[in-house]
């Protein structure tokens, strides 16, 4: 059988339909994999539509408070430390009150709110505008609200960075694994090149296990689902006057804080 | 046609060797980069992006701005561009392939490049601008190559180049409409969250770019027997000034936007690069030589006499060039990341390995245009004497 151009053609052209059309199956195959993953947990795994966090500064007593959240985080997540501050990689850290609430400036604050040390994270956003603008679909949202982050497919491109308001993003700028004081071999160590954040413990949940932060906190951080009305969370949300960052930028944080009165702002000074 | 740059005289090899050299410094320094990861340059969790995003931004406006010879050549048939117009669309190829470098040295996981196109996002700006970066980079090279091949036989362009050509119209407008989007339309990012960002692209762009093309143009005409007529260079010097006044007049929209309604957030980008913020200004003398060079240049573009005499309206150019390099490819990129989102500062400086991982960048552009503008010159100067109606 001789086969002329004209038939070499129609046969590429057909083959690249047939080929087309089997990239399709197997991307529908591989989508409802996903989507299963997500509706079949564990047996035991803490579920929600939305999660979300209460951090009640009034449980804040002592440096000891914050360092127990920070270290359990660091310890468990193999977070390294880089002595170069350019360099971080935090998931959770602390800045102070006039740093994490810019908008609520005010002079005649006393000294003691203005210094208090806040626990930052990521918050999760209803809106997250990490997830609008990542080119790849690294960074995405679940369907319990949680903001994920594929550190295999995230090509670096740290628009996410640029795109997160609260700073909550950091980037291995170099390896990170020489930084890593003790490594925990139950959870992934990252490589260079790619962005990384808190995860609300996702692997945790998975196990029916609160945060590690929540765990550490001895009360003061609160975690669960913002669309249950019976949730511990909500309870505490109506009956507290809490704050939330930037929340006038649209982006939904899910993390909101009980700052506390007067008497909460004269304690602060002493956890200096 | 290619041939064509493998016959030179000596400066001519003597300058694409130099180039090459250039270009094997920055591709040992890249390596290092690839092995270390991006901490080798001077950005930071603070500044996130620095001098290969802000050249990246730079030149895409140095790309679209082609359409400032293609719209009056093709759409108004002002023939006087008709020797020019090659170079315009050859110096768009050469500027999207810079720009796709830079964003390529700018990955943290250049390995995975092809991730934007296995997982194509619509929602990201990111994804659209490689798409339409791409595109323009094809629309760009085609019609250069197939005019230059055309001329080379003596025939006019073939019909089917028309359609293309108006299609690169737009396109021009949509790829540094695209990139201004990257940075618009992020909240809590004020130096870049405005809606005159796009225009402002546009405008800087349509006065940097031909600035730069009268450059190349004169040093053209002095390397070689190619001459893009003097008409055509002060016509160009015309696009100029009036980009360059828009230009201006558009940064100073911003500044009475965040001055007169005295938002902190508005105004602190403004105090960090022209009078420093808490104790920190690396880039104030920068941006300071950037607003001279801009009040230079529109004196020197507006004034007739200097605008149509040709030693000043190259000074007029660089002056342009300069002013615009440094607003764009360096000062845009960092205002929007100091203050950072707590109000604090870091401060961001390239560092030597990254300054010539730059230079590696801007020297292979320098080689892709050199070669293409050989090609095209040597035809014209075969044909030297031959019109050709496009």
């Amino acid at each position: 059988m001789s086969i002329d151009r004209r038939d070499f053609l129609k046969m590429i052209g057909a083959s690249a339909v047939f080929a087309l059309g089997g990239m399709g199956v197997v991307d529908g195959i591989v989508k409802d994999n996903v989507e299963a993953e997500q509706f079949r947990p564990e047996p035991g795994a803490l579920l929600a539509k939305q999660w979300a966090m209460v951090i009640d500064m009034r449980k804040f007593k002592t440096e000891g408070d914050y360092k127990r959240i920070i270290s359990a985080c660091n310890n468990i997540h193999n977070i390294p430390d880089f002595s170069d501050s350019k360099h971080e990689v935090k998931w959770i850290w602390t800045d102070t009150f006039e740093h994490a609430f810019p908008e609520q400036e005010q002079g005649y604050a006393p000294e003691s709110l203005k210094e208090m040390p806040i626990p930052l994270l990521c918050n999760h956003c209803e809106n997250p505008p990490c997830v609008r603008v990542c080119p790849t679909k690294a960074t995405f949202k679940r369907k319990d609200g949680l903001v994920m982050q594929d550190m295999h497919r995230c090509i670096g491109c740290r628009f996410c960075m640029a795109a997160c308001p609260y700073g909550s993003r950091s980037f291995n700028w170099t390896d990170p694994r020489p930084h890593i004081k003790k490594e925990n071999p139950d959870y992934p160590t990252r490589m260079r090149g790619v962005v990384e954040k808190c995860t609300f413990c996702v692997e945790r949940l998975a196990e029916g296990k609160m945060p590690a932060c929540v765990e550490a906190s001895n009360g003061a951080m609160m975690f669960g689902d913002l669309s249950d009305p019976n949730s511990e969370i909500r309870k505490v949300l109506e009956s507290n006057y809490t704050i939330r960052r930037k929340s006038e930028l649209g982006t939904g944080p899910n993390i909101y804080y009980i700052i506390g009165g007067a008497d909460n702002a004269r304690e602060g000074a002493k956890r200096e | 046609m290619l041939e064509k740059a493998l016959s030179g005289s000596r400066n001519y090899w003597t300058w694409v060797l130099s180039l090459l050299a250039v270009i094997g410094v920055g591709v040992i320094f890249y390596l290092r980069q690839f092995d270390y990861g991006l901490g080798v340059t001077g950005m930071s969790r603070d500044v996130s992006w620095g001098l290969y995003i802000g050249q990246f931004t730079f030149f895409v406006g140095v790309a679209a701005s082609a359409v400032m010879l293609v719209i009056p050549f093709y759409l108004h048939n002002y023939k006087k561009f008709g020797r020019m117009v090659i170079l315009g669309e050859f110096l768009a190829v050469s500027a999207v392939l810079m720009c796709m470098l830079f964003i390529f040295v700018d990955m943290g996981q250049p390995t995975r490049v092809v991730n934007m196109f296995l997982h194509p996002t619509p929602n990201s700006v990111m994804f659209f601008d490689a798409v339409v970066l791409f595109g323009y980079l094809l629309l760009n090279i085609t019609i250069g190559w197939t005019s230059m091949n055309a001329e080379k036989k003596g025939f006019a362009p073939p019909a089917w180049v028309k359609p293309l050509v108006y299609i690169s119209i737009p396109w021009a407008f949509s790829i540094h409409t695209v990139t201004a989007f990257l940075y618009a339309g992020l909240p809590g990012r004020e130096y870049w969250l405005t809606a005159i960002m796009a225009a402002r692209f546009l405008a800087s762009a349509f006065a940097a770019g031909p600035a730069l093309l009268i450059i190349l143009a004169i040093i053209v005409r002095k390397v070689s027997k190619f001459d893009p007529g003097k008409e055509a260079i002060k016509s160009i010097g015309k696009i100029v000034a009036y980009a360059m006044a828009a230009n201006v007049f558009f940064l100073l929209l911003e500044v009475f936007t965040a001055f007169y309604s005295s938002i902190p957030g508005e105004k602190n980008p403004f105090f960090y690069l022209y009078a420093g913020l808490q104790g920190h200004g690396r880039l104030v003398l920068l941006m300071w030589t950037s607003a001279i060079l801009a009040v230079i240049s529109l004196v020197l573009l507006i004034v007739p006499k200097t605008r149509n005499t040709e030693k000043t309206l190259l000074a007029a150019c660089g002056a342009v060039f300069a002013s615009l390099w440094i607003d764009k490819g360096f000062g845009l990129v960092v205002g929007g990341f100091v203050p950072n989102p707590f109000g604090t500062i870091t401060e961001y400086w390239p560092t030597i390995p990254e300054s010539f991982i730059v230079l590696a960048v801007w020297a292979i552009g320098a080689l892709v245009l050199t070669i293409l503008y050989k090609v095209a010159i040597s035809i014209r100067e075969e044909n030297a004497g031959i019109e050709i109606e496009h």
